[in-house]
């Protein structure tokens, strides 16, 4: 039984980025398409203004996905237009010199398809779910948006207040979430990861058409762009719709944001987050490296064992030790995302047993880090972790989406999709005495942020009745 | 991740299966076990795994029927299944699933019980998940500790439930929509009801529902027939026969409306409105899928949608569903919007829904619900795992093995007037629940 919400670890994604339109010497041209031979079953090409094609054949059902990827998202924003990529997003759903507010959506609706769209960190990616002899729709449309959008003071009003109702549903209302993002405004100081992608609602309030379309200017072009189609398609024949459709579109001279990396951390950090709520939770981070920035790359690779032994499952350690042996948590989790610009956070989550505090908690999880800092995991430990990964990558083979998806984020952190094919056999390789070298070497109370929610009773703080409330009651 | 549209109704899967006739749709192989167990089987060659979900009629819908009627003995009785089984503790049982990369879940509904595995093809793995399984669904222990720990962490999971104004909406919305009827309940129990269950509740819940004329077993993989029906024996070999659980009491509508106001200290106020909706394999059915696809059903480009996010910027998210079930499950609206603007979103929803009723879809909107029904079926059957949940729905309410089959054309028979007859037969609005949760209009932003 998983009963309670956990924190939103996985997608919070990042890396070093290569946004000028330069580069890729490896990808094939055009011409050269008829020999391209996919590599761990993707095929790639590039058009001549920069941007990058990648297609992942899968033939089990007529369904294809495409998703455009763009590298911009929160972690490009400055103080003052905090969520500004999140908030593009929805307005890129709001017309263009060809279609409709709106008729995008319709289009893809009445051909059966199903369309979002996310914004993360490092990216901002747009999808189409949709039968696979329906594709071109997608592509001709998303070509079309990402340079002739029409961005309409009169849409903007409606829909930021739209952004700031999401605001109040995922963050103001939430209180783990609310947790987890003053938790994450206190662990980073000047990197941009310590800003809420949604946008403090302070910058909301105050963000003008302006800063969108300036925002637009800037990053949405071709060169900045990668197309993935996975799905019941031919490569050929999605490259050559490609080129139909964007090979057209001008690249931009595109400069990489300033990197802003993070201070040292110069000591444990620590606050409390009071807010209406009946559960305490915690929330801890230690700054690690990411595969873009590790110094030596097997110690991502070991962080994400550490990960796994911590808590890969029911039969991981916080489980084992924390709710199930010493009974002092109703949960007790942890997490690690290699695949990120720069550098992130090793986090741990836990929520308390009634009758044991926070602070209990803590200690537990740090009991946890210290065993292992001072002995490496069993075989039979490292071997299940392994088993499960090894497991996972024959399972996501079940999910053409998330597939895609896992070539974007690489591909929009500054990897490369190439390193898709390469992560089952690195973890292969991590050994036990790593695991425990990196749980020494970053799992430090220096490099260590602390975040308590501390409940405020929900009763006692009830407001009064409202003015109109007698409308409320019947019809 | 920010996810810009986010739907409920589609989330929730709900509404049923679509399919698009000119695409091959999952061949159905059933068939009952000497036991009594139902088997759906439906072979898939692709990738080297296999999928089985093992389905119970013994959802909370049954708390109310036990010996002593306490709320959260069938989530209780359910998640203590894998907490110690044949001997073996909880860490052993997790162990055994981690080391061949299996996934194992369970849970419980108000209709249904169920256990899930996703494990590896080569027998070296499959096997040793499977007799993890096997131990776990006949030979459960119920080991004291483990019972007194799951029941604590139950009652933080129903404390936690009372700091989100949503979930508060969604159960007492239950509570005053279904009265006396065992779907009132909550899953989870209520501190009091947990308080008072023991072990041999639970016990006794397990022996009287997990049994195999009250299972239905679905399979989906790389495996022949022959395989299958062997997996299927193997995993059922000590269950008993037993009884298949007595129907449900039938469900009475509200005589009149109602408004229930809740106070509680978050920016938005939750609001949700609704009434009885219907039941799987209601004669309206097909009608009512249609006519709530392009009222509250399909997300953007429903009349919802356009009337309360994008013509007004109200709320992020609003939706409507009918969630069939067993005995009729409700008809929901929701939608969660700034303290100050409820009076203006409820008023823009039941206005909707007046103008809804009262005139039916356009033509144009009951072909663009079409469209959208008949060209995205192929996405509804598209992996294992959808496949798998389906073969469940179709097992366990017992539909036609040419469901899917038949489900396009079925809903494509709809004419106008008979999805305006359905609508105004079925749809009181008159006799709504409304339930609002949520701060004073003053009451803004941090």
């Amino acid at each position: 039984m998983h009963l309670l919400k956990r924190i939103p670890l996985a997608l919070c994604v990042a890396g070093s980025v290569l946004v000028l339109a330069a580069c890729q010497p490896n990808t094939l041209r055009p011409d050269q398409s008829a020999e391209v031979m996919p590599e761990n079953g993707v095929f790639s090409y590039q058009l001549d203004n920069g941007m990058k094609i990648l297609v992942q054949p899968d033939h089990r059902s007529p369904v294809v996905v495409s998703q455009v990827w763009y590298k911009v998202g929160g972690s490009y924003e400055y103080p003052g237009i905090t969520g500004v990529s999140h908030a593009l997003e929805h307005m890129m759903f709001k017309g263009t010199e060809k279609l409709e507010p709106g008729e995008f959506s319709e289009i893809i609706a009445a051909n059966g398809g199903s369309e979002n769209a996310f914004t993360g960190k490092d990216y901002t990616a747009y999808f189409q779910r949709i039968a696979s002899d329906r594709l071109e729709l997608c592509l001709k449309h998303e070509a079309d948006r990402m340079r002739n959008l029409q961005l309409s003071e009169a849409e903007f009003k409606k829909e930021i207040e739209v952004i700031k109702e999401e605001r109040r549903t995922r963050t103001d209302d939430n209180p783990t979430s609310l947790t987890y993002e003053q938790f994450n405004a206190a662990a980073f100081m000047n990197s941009a990861y310590q800003q809420p992608i949604i946008g403090w609602m302070d910058d909301l309030h105050n963000m003008q058409l302006s800063d969108l379309s300036e925002w637009y200017q800037t990053w949405y072009a071709p060169n900045n762009a990668t197309l993935i189609v996975a799905g019941d398609v031919q490569p050929q024949q999605v490259f050559r719709w490609a080129e139909q459709y964007f090979g057209p579109l001008k690249p931009s001279q595109i400069e990489a944001p300033k990197p802003r990396h993070e201070v040292a951390q110069l000591g444990e950090r620590r606050i409390d987050v009071k807010a209406p709520a009946k559960i305490p939770y915690l929330l801890m981070g230690d700054k690690v490296p990411v595969r873009n920035t590790a110094e030596a790359e097997w110690e991502v690779y070991a962080l994400e064992v550490l990960a796994g032994v911590l808590d890969g499952g029911d039969s991981s350690r916080l489980s084992r030790s924390l709710v199930r042996q010493q009974e002092i948590a109703a949960s007790a989790g942890a997490g690690y995302d290699p695949y990120a610009r720069q550098q992130t956070l090793f986090l741990f989550d836990a929520a308390p047993r009634d009758g044991h505090s926070l602070g209990e908690v803590e200690q537990a999880i740090k009991a946890e880090i210290k065993k292992l800092q001072q002995q490496a995991p069993d075989n039979s430990e490292l071997e299940r972790v392994k088993a499960q990964v090894m497991a996972a990558d024959v399972y996501e083979k079940d999910s053409v989406f998330y597939q895609a998806m896992q070539l974007g984020i690489l591909e929009t952190v500054g990897l490369g999709w190439q390193r898709k094919g390469e992560y089952l056999q690195k973890i292969q390789q991590v050994t036990a005495e790593q695991v425990q070298q990196v749980a020494q070497k970053y799992l430090r109370d220096d490099q260590l942020t602390v975040a308590m929610l501390q409940p405020q009773p929900i009763e006692s703080s009830a407001v009064a009745p409202r003015a109109t409330a007698g409308g409320r009651h019947g019809h | 991740m920010d996810i810009k549209r986010y739907w409920l109704a589609a989330n929730l899967c709900v509404l049923g299966l679509l399919l698009n006739s000119a695409q091959a749709t999952p061949q159905i192989q059933h068939w009952q076990t000497d036991s009594g167990a139902r088997v759906y089987f439906v072979p898939v060659d692709d990738i080297p795994m296999v999928d089985v979900r093992i389905v119970f009629d013994a959802g909370s819908a049954r708390d109310g029927f036990t010996p002593r009627k306490l709320a959260g003995t069938a989530l209780m009785t359910n998640g203590l299944l894998a907490e110690g089984a044949a001997g073996k503790s909880a860490q052993q049982l997790a162990e055994n699933f981690a080391a061949v990369g299996a996934v194992f879940s369970n849970g419980a509904l108000k209709d249904m019980a169920w256990l899930s595995l996703r494990s590896l093809r080569e027998d070296k793995y499959l096997q040793p998940a499977l007799s993890n399984l096997q131990a776990i669904l006949n030979q459960p222990d119920f080991p004291a500790q483990a019972f007194q720990r799951e029941r604590e962490r139950l009652k933080i999971a129903v404390k936690a439930k009372k700091q989100s104004p949503g979930t508060i909406a969604s159960e007492r919305f239950y509570q005053e929509l279904y009265g006396d009827h065992p779907y009132a309940s909550p899953s989870e129990g209520t501190e009091q009801s947990l308080t008072q269950l023991t072990r041999h509740d639970l016990q006794q819940f397990y022996q009287q529902y997990y049994v195999a004329r009250n299972a239905v077993i679905s399979v989906v993989g790389q495996l022949t027939r022959a395989q299958a029906e062997q997996l299927v024996d193997q995993l059922l070999s000590e269950l008993p026969a037993g009884q298949a659980a007595a129907a449900l009491p039938p469900v009475q509508p509200l005589a009149e409306a109602k408004t229930v106001q809740i106070d509680f200290p978050s920016a938005q106020s939750t609001v949700l409105m609704g009434q009885v909706g219907m039941a799987r394999g209601d004669a309206d059915y097909f009608a009512l899928y249609l006519a709530n696809h392009a009222f509250g059903g399909s997300g953007f480009g429903s009349r919802l949608m356009d009337e309360v996010r994008e013509k007004r910027g109200l709320a992020y998210s609003t939706y409507s569903y009918f969630s069939p079930m067993a005995k009729a499950g409700p008809f929901q609206i929701g939608l969660q919007t700034r303290n100050d603007q409820v009076e203006q979103a409820l008023q823009v929803v039941r206005q909707a829904l007046h103008d809804y009723i009262a005139e039916g879809p356009g033509e144009d909107e009951l072909q663009d619900s079409l469209k959208n029904i008949t060209g995205g079926f192929p996405l509804r059957i598209d992996s294992n795992k959808k496949i798998v949940e389906y073969l469940s729905m179709i097992g366990f309410y017992q539909l036609p093995l040419d469901y899917l089959d038949t489900f396009v054309s079925r809903v494509n028979q709809q004419s106008r007037d008979q999805v305006h007859a359905a609508l105004q037969r079925r749809l009181h609005e008159d006799k709504m629940l409304t339930i609002i949760v949520g701060g004073n209009q003053s009451q803004g932003d941090n």
